[in-house]
């Protein structure tokens, strides 16, 4: 299940935030912070962009069980995801379709916070799902 | 189940429930876990996937429409989720749903919403909404029945019904599996209600879901919070909404009810026709979209918040592609509109606001479809040009979306490409040059079928041809209902003038030809501003024309080809000259529409460059001071 999902503009700035209330979000929002490096390296290793980038973090901390997994999408986008699963493809699809839903309103000015209420949804459902 | 919930209570508070309120609790549960798995496909496949699990969990769908039901802000119910859900990682199972409802309970009442309030007595929670389970429930047996009987018994069970709620709430305080501590005298019949909702829920449990729409109109009459009600939020109600319909039974009650409680999300005749006019005037063809953009510059007009403009936008857009439909459309405008009168937004898209319904309960007005009919009935062959022009200017179009914030700047240059295009490309385009935003013109370039027989009309006029090419810029917004401007024929009518034509040919081509120069000359009549330079064009070849009529006849009349020779030849010099000097006109023109368009651009960029020099200079002056210092 997806714990922690993050949506992260170009500029490198979030553009949605959605965690499991637990008492690690903090170190969530940690993470996937500190993710953004991994992903500028390997954006940066000069690899053509292929469409579903998945960067394995793999075991942060030795109590925890869980993965960073990010995504990027073709306009420089990321979603940034702590699941502990490992059905992450899928996941991220789905929000990549959520999001291109979103960039479809003409209202949504790219670069704002995304309030969307169809993307919440699609959110919560990734978060439950698996749970 | 009781020993189960009560077992896999866990950390939460101990519940008690009694066997009515196992029942009813497991209803509401069911319901509200069943609902998203009873849905017929229709909602996200990952909610039909959260209902089947070992661990019966509700989807947060159903389960926030009903705490939204007992009409408690939305803070209290934040608290309450995370008082009875925050324990287990953000999904509702049966124990959380429980407490859930007593917080309900509680928070109705007045107390505060903590755990320790549910320990105390409460009252029934109140789910004002229709989508309460209890009243549901209520309605449900009572439509069922449909007599009068029922109706007094409803409200007695709607008493009853709070008081056994209330009881259970009691009850669950006490421990998780002890019977009712308390039996208010209403038990028995209360009892006897639950029976009689179990099994009529039992019989109608595949039904039971498909009712909140028309059922909950029942409940909440004339209320204020009618039309969100009204307006079920989740897909899956909807459609079964659209599947109780063939249930003959609740049919009558069901239309009777989902016409007063969608009162406010269904749009009137009147509604319809303004929706219609305001959609023409951003886009005459009905049958295609407005953009994003477009649509968003008129909607901004409505003085509604971004946010709640997006809103609307995100319910309306049921294909989520960036443009509106006409139907779209309506049921976007309405939304506004109804925002405006003060009614709160929906969740979701009302059932009578669904693009299919708009279109099966409105069809097109029949004027349009006249008028494509005629045109299409006269020239077939056109239908091809016409939809690979609309193909064109719905990638046009999309491509159009992207520059947006430049549309308004650049719409004349739009409209000098599009005038540039005309002698390559279909004609339509070339006519919106009334219009300001691109979008606008492609449309409204591709709304008048252009009809295959006008070019062969003209085709035998020596002039006409050429003239009605330059014209079409001329006459774009009128052209569009009357005269659609005939295809673009690079061939000219030369070496047809320079046969000796038929007279049979040249006989039918020039009856029509007076009817289009009736024809066109009105239009023309009707944007004389547009072009001056054109009338006295239009007027030497009108008589031309006139001669030509003349001739023909007179050399219908013989049969000899000799008097036929003469006239044609000093038709075909004088006809030359005019088509050279046209064409000549044409080319100016066209260079002129390119100067101008580089001209405003030009003029925009040194706008920009002025406004940077006079930044720099004012930079400098604020630097120089610093420096000879």
């Amino acid at each position: 299940m997806a714990m922690c999902i993050v949506v992260i503009a170009k500029e490198n700035y979030p553009l949605y935030i959605r965690s499991t209330p637990t008492e690690y979000t903090l170190k969530f929002y940690y993470m996937v912070h500190t993710s953004l490096d991994v992903v500028d390296e390997i954006s940066a290793m000069g690899k053509a962009l292929v469409y579903q980038r998945e960067l394995y973090l793999g075991l942060f901390y030795p109590t925890e069980d869980y993965k960073v997994y990010g995504y990027m999408t073709s306009s420089k986008v990321k979603f940034v995801m702590v699941v502990d699963s490992s059905n992450t493809a899928l996941i991220f699809q789905k929000l990549h379709n959520s999001y291109t839903d979103v960039m479809c309103n003409p209202f949504y000015n790219p670069g704002d916070r995304i309030q969307s209420r169809a993307f919440d949804n699609t959110v919560t459902l990734m978060m439950i799902q698996v749970c | 189940m009781e020993a189960s919930a009560g077992g896999g209570c866990g950390a939460g508070p101990p519940l008690l429930l009694s066997d009515g309120e196992q029942q009813c609790y497991s209803e509401l549960f069911a319901r509200c876990a069943g609902t998203v798995s009873g849905g017929p496909g229709s909602g996200p496949p990952e909610a039909a996937r959260v209902a089947p699990g070992t661990t019966t969990t509700a989807a947060a769908g159903p389960v926030a429409d009903l705490f939204r039901a007992s009409q408690l802000p939305s803070e209290t119910l934040h608290q309450i989720t995370e008082l009875c859900g925050a324990k287990r990682a953000g999904y509702f199972g049966p124990t959380q749903f429980y407490v859930a409802l007593k917080l309900i309970a509680a928070a109705q009442s007045g107390l505060p919403v903590r755990t320790e309030s549910i320990k105390c007595e409460l009252p029934l929670p109140r789910f004002v909404m229709s989508k309460s389970d209890g009243e549901r429930r209520i309605g449900n047996p009572a439509e069922l029945l449909g007599t009068k009987v029922q109706i007094p018994y409803l409200t007695t069970e709607k008493n009853s019904f709070k008081r056994m709620d209330d009881e259970d709430k009691q009850q669950e305080t006490q421990s998780p599996t002890m019977s009712p501590l308390a039996s208010p005298p209403s038990s028995p019949p209360h009892y006897q209600r639950v029976s009689l909702s179990h099994g009529y829920s039992k019989l109608r449990s595949s039904t039971e879901q498909m009712h909140p729409a028309p059922y909950e109109a029942r409940q909440p009459l004339g209320q204020s919070e009618g039309p969100s009600s009204g307006g079920p939020g989740s897909k899956p109600l909807r459609r079964q909404a659209s599947l109780i319909r063939s249930f003959s039974v609740e049919r009558e009650l069901q239309d009777n009810s989902s016409n007063y409680l969608d009162e406010p999300w269904r749009i009137t005749e009147e509604q319809r026709e303004y929706y219609v006019n305001q959609f023409r005037s951003l886009q005459p063809d009905p049958s295609s979209f407005i953009s994003g953009s477009v649509a968003k510059n008129f909607f901004t007009k409505s003085k509604l918040s971004i946010p709640e403009l997006s809103y609307i936008w995100e319910l309306s857009d049921a294909d989520c592609d960036g443009a509106l439909t006409l139907p779209e459309f309506c049921a976007a405008f309405h939304l506004i509109v109804a925002r405006k009168n003060g009614y709160p937004l929906p969740e979701g898209l009302p059932p009578t606001l669904q693009p299919e319904y708009l279109q099966a309960a409105f069809p097109k007005p029949k004027w349009e479809c006249a008028l494509f009919d005629s045109y299409s009935e006269s020239m077939s062959a056109n239908q091809q040009p016409r939809d690979l022009n609309r193909m064109e200017k719905t990638s046009v179009k999309d491509m159009a979306d992207f520059p947006a914030p430049t549309q308004d700047v650049t719409g004349d240059d739009k409209q000098a490409t599009a005038k540039d295009c005309t002698s390559l490309k279909a004609r339509p385009r070339s006519r919106s040059y009334s219009s300001t935003s691109i979008e606008e013109a492609m449309k409204r370039g591709e709304d008048p079928p252009t009809p295959p027989p006008r070019p062969q009309k003209t085709h035998s006029r020596a002039a006409s041809l050429d003239l009605n090419k330059v014209f079409q810029p001329s006459v774009p917004a009128v052209n569009s209902g009357l005269l659609p401007p005939p295809p673009a024929l690079p061939p000219r009518p030369y070496p047809s003038q320079s046969e000796p034509v038929s007279e049979g040919d040249l006989h039918p081509q020039l009856n029509r030809a007076p009817s289009q120069a009736a024809e066109s000359s009105p239009a023309k009549k009707d944007a004389p501003h547009a072009q001056p330079p054109s009338k006295p064009i239009r007027r030497k070849f009108r008589p031309e024309n006139q001669s030509t009529e003349n001739q023909e006849p007179s050399t219908g009349g013989t049969a000899s080809a000799a008097t036929v020779k003469p006239h044609p030849t000093v038709h075909k010099q004088s006809s030359k000259q005019k088509k050279a000097i046209q064409t000549a006109i044409r080319k100016n023109k066209e260079a002129n529409a390119v100067l101008a368009r580089l001209n405003s651009e030009l003029q925009q960029q040194l706008k920009e460059v002025h406004q940077e020099r006079i930044a720099l200079e004012n930079q400098l002056e604020q630097l120089r001071p610093v420096t000879v210092l």
